[in-house]
Order: C-alpha cells, then structure tokens, then sequence
C-alpha cells in the first residue's frame, strides 16, 4: 500500500503535491488564496509578525508541541509539526526567528478539525521555531531551537 | 553496580597477589589477567555487546583517548573520566591490564606487555565461552563494523558481513553502513541477514511519509522470557555523513517513537527490553532520563570504554546505560535476572580482548585468511617507518591526523589544513611500520576525496564554531558525537564552555592574526557535499600514500593544539 501511495504521488510529481490535492479536489485554488494573509507573511521583526496575526504578546503553553528534529537534516526541507491540546484549537502558525520573513506558515483549523498539523519549513541556519496557537479566542505559544550545521566530521 | 564492582575489586586483589603490576612479569600477569574471562553464570537472560569494531577483523592497537571533555551536567561524568581519574572512579589498579584497557596511561610501554587486542579470531573464541557460560546468550552488534580497513571498503562491507555470521551476531543497528549507500544496506539486510541477522532500527523513517525502513525492534525467547532488542540509529547520519547515500531515508531521535516501541514491545509480551543503541552515551544517558520501560541502553558511537553502567532514574524505574569502546577491543557481557516477569538484579563485565590471553578460533582464523588472501600484498605494502607513538583518539587532535595535516599541506600547498574529527582508527608502536593497511583503517571510507577549497578567516572561524558546537553543545541531543575538527597550521584558543558562536578566539597563522575578510588556502579530505563529489578530488589514502613514501621516516610528531579556556581542573583531561 505505501509503495502505491509513493507512485502515486510519484506519478503526480509534476503537478507538484499542491497540484495533485487541487487536482484531487481536496483544495480549490479559492481556499488557499483566501488563507493567504500578506501582512503576517511580509513581516521581519517577530513583533511585526505577532502584530499583524493579531497575537499580541502570547503566553508559553505546555499544550502546544512542536515535533521537529533537533538538527536539521537538510534546511531546505526541515519537518515541522505542531500538536495542540488547547480546546478550541481554531489557528496554528509556525515562526522562524532568524528568516529573513518569520511566519513560514499558517492554517485555520475549522470547527473539530484535529489541531495536528505538518508542515516543511526552509531555514538557513539555526533558530528557535515558535510555535503559535489561538484556542477559546486567546493565543499561545511554545518554542524550540532547530539547529543547522555545516555537516561531517561525525564518529 | 556496587556488586560488580566488588567482584573487580576481588579480581584485581588476586590479580595484586599474583605479581600482575609489573609490566615485565608478563606470564604471571597473564595467568591473572585470565580469570577474568571466567565469569560465573548470573540470572537467566544474557546479552553479549560489541560495537564500533570498524572492521577489525585482526588483532591491533586501540589507545584511549588523554582529552575527552565533559560539558555542563556531562562534566566529570562517565564517560567524560581519562587516565587515573578513570581508574580512581571504577576502582581500577594502575599497571594492570585493566587500566591498560581502558586508558591511554603509559600506552607504548603497556602495548608492549600486553600486546595486541581484538581480532575476530580472538573475538570469536570469547563469545563461544560466554555463550557456553550463557545458554540462549544473544549477541548484539551496535554497528558501525563494515566501515574502518582496506577490506571492507573494498568488498563494501562483505568482509564484515560474512564474519559477522560466522560470529553469530542476532541482532543489529548502524551507521557508517548507511556509507555504502542505501540499496547496498538493504542487499545485504534483506539477503545476506535474511533469517539470521535481525537489523533493527526505530529511528530510520522514510522522508515522504515516515514509514518504517527496518523493524523497529524484534523480540526473542532466552531460556522462556521474551527479551525485546529495539534498535536506534545514529540519528545524525546524513548530516555527519553525506546525505546523497541515504536520500530517502530520514533519522533523528525521536524520543516519542521510542517510547512508542518500547510501549509496543511490553504489550506483547517482553519482559526485558533493551535498546541496542547508536545514539552515542551522553544522548543515550539523556534518553534514559525521558523514555520509560527500558532495562537498559547498550550503546555506542563515541567509542566510550566504560567498565561499569551509568544508572540513569525515570518515571518508569531505571535504565541501565553501557558503551563497549571500540575497535574489537571488549566486549560486553550483561546478565539479568528476571523474576515474575520483570528484571529483579543484574551484573554488568566489559571484558578487554586481549589477543595474546584468548586463543584464535580456528574457523574464524580460516575465514580471514581466506577474505584477505586475494589483498594481502597491497595491504602490506610498506609505506614509512614510524619513530613515535601514532594514534587518533582524544578531543582535538591525535598523532596519526596530525600526520595527515602535514601530508596535505605538503602536497596541496595549503597554509591551513582540516581533517575530521573520526573517532576510529588504530594505534602504530614507535617503531612500526606504516603499511597500506595501516592508512587505510584511518582513512577507508566511501567519500575519501581531497579538497584545496579558497576561505576566508571569517569562514574559518564559522567552521570551527559549527564543529565545536556539535562537540560541546550543553544539551547533548544537538552533539554529533564526533570530535573536534582537527587544524593543522593555524592555532587558536577554545573555551568549550562558552555558547555557540564565541568558544573560538586568538585565531593566528605563523603568528599573525588571521584576518576576517583575507582569503586563505585550506586543504581538507571526507567531504560531505555531493558538490565536492562530482569534483572528484584525489582519495586521501592516495595522497598520502605518496606523502609517506616521500618522507620514509616520520619522525616523533609535535601536536598542533588550542589552547584550551575554561575546562581546568576537567576530569575529562589529563
């Protein structure tokens, strides 16, 4: 089954996976534009980048983890995964402290959508990755440092 | 662990009363040193450990290292003990053949007694009286056994794997393997291994959607309880190693998966579970910490003779933690005694292999001779003579690399040359010859390319934080488990306590500061890059080669060393 799922995504590769899910009818071209907010996506400065989500300033949070790899295996494609536990988990975006542009991504959750999200972030050296929450109206966050390293000279 | 260590301290009194402390009374000793094998039969399930052999099949010199720094918490803690604070912390008599094992103390002189150690022939003798001693006694390979000689590059690994069979290895974990390249791994997992090497690993996931590459973990049957062996990968191999042999694969450590497996393996059914782990001991010692149900940690990766378990609490009870060296060199030996299902008491050994005081096995002696008859001549080629001690092991540099600095500046014209941090590689007596062998357990890996690559002081200096950070990082799951980066020509100053960013100062070159912006000439060998391998540049046992054939006799060689900051008074240093 895994090695159909693999062709299958293999076959769709030109497209692209955004591609194949438009083409699959999983997500029109409407939805991800509407999702798209480039003030938050613009900012430089973590402040300019909370702002503009309307954030403010969040509080840390034991229910939000970030499952992400300590060292970073290729920084062009970093596996990064957020988990809420916060009832009412209604948005989730990830932040990169030292990109040129923080927010690397955001999703809004509709009502009873399991708050468990992937993603693969670009990140040109090591930084913390916050991870940003809004449950019940009030938003949160936790973070953890992802590093990016040169590479060789290991045992 | 006060038991164990009672019964050491029991062995080095007979030990005492038979005249073993002198080097010279080398017969004596021996017939002391010999009881250490006779080991009585503890509890009911056994596990052997071997790790990080790095394709020794014949016996050889392995020194330990004289600097192997502690950080933070790590500080004065197993492993990070060399020399006589080794011994004094594992109740060990200087002059033994114990402390000859497990430090570099008086390490020629020692050599000289004692002789050589490890070799498969001699390996393979001990793990039959152990198995005999140990009805249903499996025995555990840590990994990183097909890479580290001539052979094994040459027959990718084969070598290894056939006597690894013969050995009677169970069960399996890696990390240079995966240097051979991903379709190689699964030739031999899936054909060779098939029905008698189970290679295990948890932490190895396919990239696109995370699927399991090997069995996470196998249970089988000693004497009627099940034992689980849950394997862990070098988590960090396609960033230590090049990324272009394992594309698809992806590693890490992933705490969460392991409790996972772990959780996995009690419901069905194991009443002893152990991980058979390549984390390298300082993160193995931190997974204890966080993972629960685990009995014990037997690891390896930063090739770690510790003769007695780290106890590590959790919220699940306790994990024992182990490292077993490297090089052939131990091996180690953990019985348990289950009671009611659950591990009741244990005894931990980490049994030196002392080629001259364990006769070779006859099948395994054939089997060697065989694989190596068809590479005799070019491994025995004679290079150079050796006039001083040459080795690798120890925090910032070791003979032998610094004998490859030099080569490379001669022969690439660089001012600046790097060489990485690899914790394997044999030890040469003064006197010895330097055959082709000899280089290639230095260099034998499967991206030896040479480089003469243009940076700036402000690039250099970038690089040596980076290694430094992977080194000293205060949490040990952001370390690699390599050591520094070794420097030939240019000196500087290292404070291993200090962040990322700022352990490095005092860069100089021929006395001059090295300036940020100037442009220098730095050679370098084992690169990762896939750029660096469609350069192609000459293998470094190649250039080296013609270095030693050049220079006939190296003479005793002066270490080029930071000055270190910040660690005085380090257990972790001589």
């Amino acid at each position: 089954m895994n090695s159909q799922r693999r062709e299958a995504l293999k076959s769709g590769g030109a497209l692209g996976l955004f591609g194949v899910l438009v083409a699959a009818g999983l997500i029109t071209p409407e939805v991800a534009q509407a999702a798209w907010d480039k003030a938050a996506f613009d900012a430089k400065t973590m402040d300019d980048a909370l702002k503009a989500l309307g954030a403010g300033k969040p509080a840390d949070s034991k229910d939000v983890q970030i499952n992400a790899p300590d060292i970073a295996e290729n920084g062009a494609v970093v596996p990064v995964a957020v988990k809420s536990t916060l009832p009412g988990t209604e948005f989730i975006a990830i932040l990169i402290e030292k990109n040129p542009s923080m927010l690397a991504a955001s999703f809004t959750l509709p009502e009873g959508t399991a708050a468990d999200v992937s993603t693969r972030v670009k990140m040109g050296q090591t930084s913390n990755v916050f991870a940003l929450v809004k449950a019940g109206g009030s938003f949160y966050m936790t973070t953890k440092e992802i590093k990016v390293t040169l590479g060789g000279c290991g045992g | 662990m006060s038991m164990h260590r009672r019964e050491f301290l029991q062995l080095l009194a007979l030990a005492g009363a038979g005249g073993m402390t002198l080097h010279s009374d080398f017969a004596r000793a021996a017939a002391a040193a010999g009881q250490m094998y006779e080991l009585p039969r503890f509890g009911n399930v056994s596990l052997l450990h071997m790790t990080d052999c790095h394709a020794q099949l014949m016996p050889i010199y392995f020194r330990e290292p004289d600097v192997n720094l502690g950080i933070g918490d790590m500080a004065g803690r197993a492993p990070h003990l060399v020399g006589e604070k080794l011994l004094k912390q594992f109740g060990i008599a200087p002059g033994t053949p114990q402390a000859h094992a497990f430090t570099y103390l008086d390490f020629a002189q020692a050599a000289k007694t004692y002789g050589k150690v490890g070799g498969f022939a001699h390996l393979a003798t001990l793990v039959k009286r152990m198995k005999a001693s140990r009805p249903g006694a499996l025995l555990l390979d840590g990994g990183d056994t097909w890479q580290g000689s001539g052979l094994s590059l040459w027959t990718k690994g084969q070598d290894m794997v056939d006597a690894c069979k013969l050995l009677g290895v169970d069960v399996m974990t890696g990390h240079w393997e995966f240097t051979y390249g991903a379709e190689r791994v699964k030739q031999i997992v899936d054909g060779d291994f098939a029905g008698k090497i189970d290679f295990v690993a948890q932490n190895v996931k396919t990239t696109d959607f995370g699927d399991q590459v090997f069995p996470p973990f196998v249970i089988r049957q000693i004497n009627g309880v099940p034992v689980a062996i849950v394997g862990q990968a070098f988590p960090y191999t396609p960033i230590a190693n090049p990324r272009y042999f394992t594309p698809e694969w992806s590693f890490g450590i992933n705490d969460e998966s392991m409790q996972e497996h772990v959780d996995a393996a009690r419901a069905k059914g194991a009443q002893v579970v152990v991980v058979l782990s390549h984390n390298g001991m300082d993160v193995d010692i931190k997974m204890a910490s966080r993972v629960r149900g685990i009995d014990a940690i037997m690891g390896g990766h930063t090739h770690d003779g510790v003769p007695a378990p780290v106890v590590v609490k959790n919220g699940g009870g306790q994990t024992l933690v182990t490292n077993a060296g490297s090089n052939g060199k131990f091996l180690g030996v953990l019985d348990f005694d289950v009671k009611g299902g659950m591990v009741s008491d244990f005894r931990y050994h980490l049994l030196p292999v002392f080629s001259n005081l364990i006769p070779a096995d006859a099948d395994m002696t054939a089997l060697v001779t065989k694989m190596r008859a068809p590479h005799e001549a070019k491994l025995n080629e004679k290079l150079a003579v050796t006039e001083g001690l040459l080795y690798r092991r120890g925090n910032f540099n070791g003979s032998f690399d610094q004998l490859i600095l030099d080569g490379l500046m001669k022969m690439k014209d660089a001012e600046i040359a790097f060489s990485p941090g690899f914790r394997w590689g044999t030890s040469l007596l003064p006197g010895d010859a330097i055959t082709m062998e000899n280089l290639l357990d230095q260099t034998a890996i499967t991206y030896p390319y040479t480089t003469l690559t243009p940076m700036t002081g402000e690039f250099i200096k970038t690089v040596l934080e980076d290694v430094c950070d992977n080194l000293f990082n205060p949490d040990p799951y952001y370390q690699q488990g390599g050591d520094m980066v070794r420097v030939g020509g240019l000196q500087y100053r290292c404070d291993p306590t200090a962040k990322m960013g700022s352990r490095i100062s005092g860069m100089t070159l021929n006395g001059k500061p090295l300036e940020a912006a100037k442009t220098y000439r730095v050679a370098g060998w084992a690169p990762v890059s896939e750029e660096a391998r469609n350069a192609g540049g000459e293998p470094i046992w190649d250039l080296m080669a013609r270095y030693l054939k050049d220079v006939k006799t190296v003479k005793p060689i002066k270490l080029n060393l930071p000055e270190l900051q910040g660690v005085a008074g380090n257990p972790g240093m001589a």
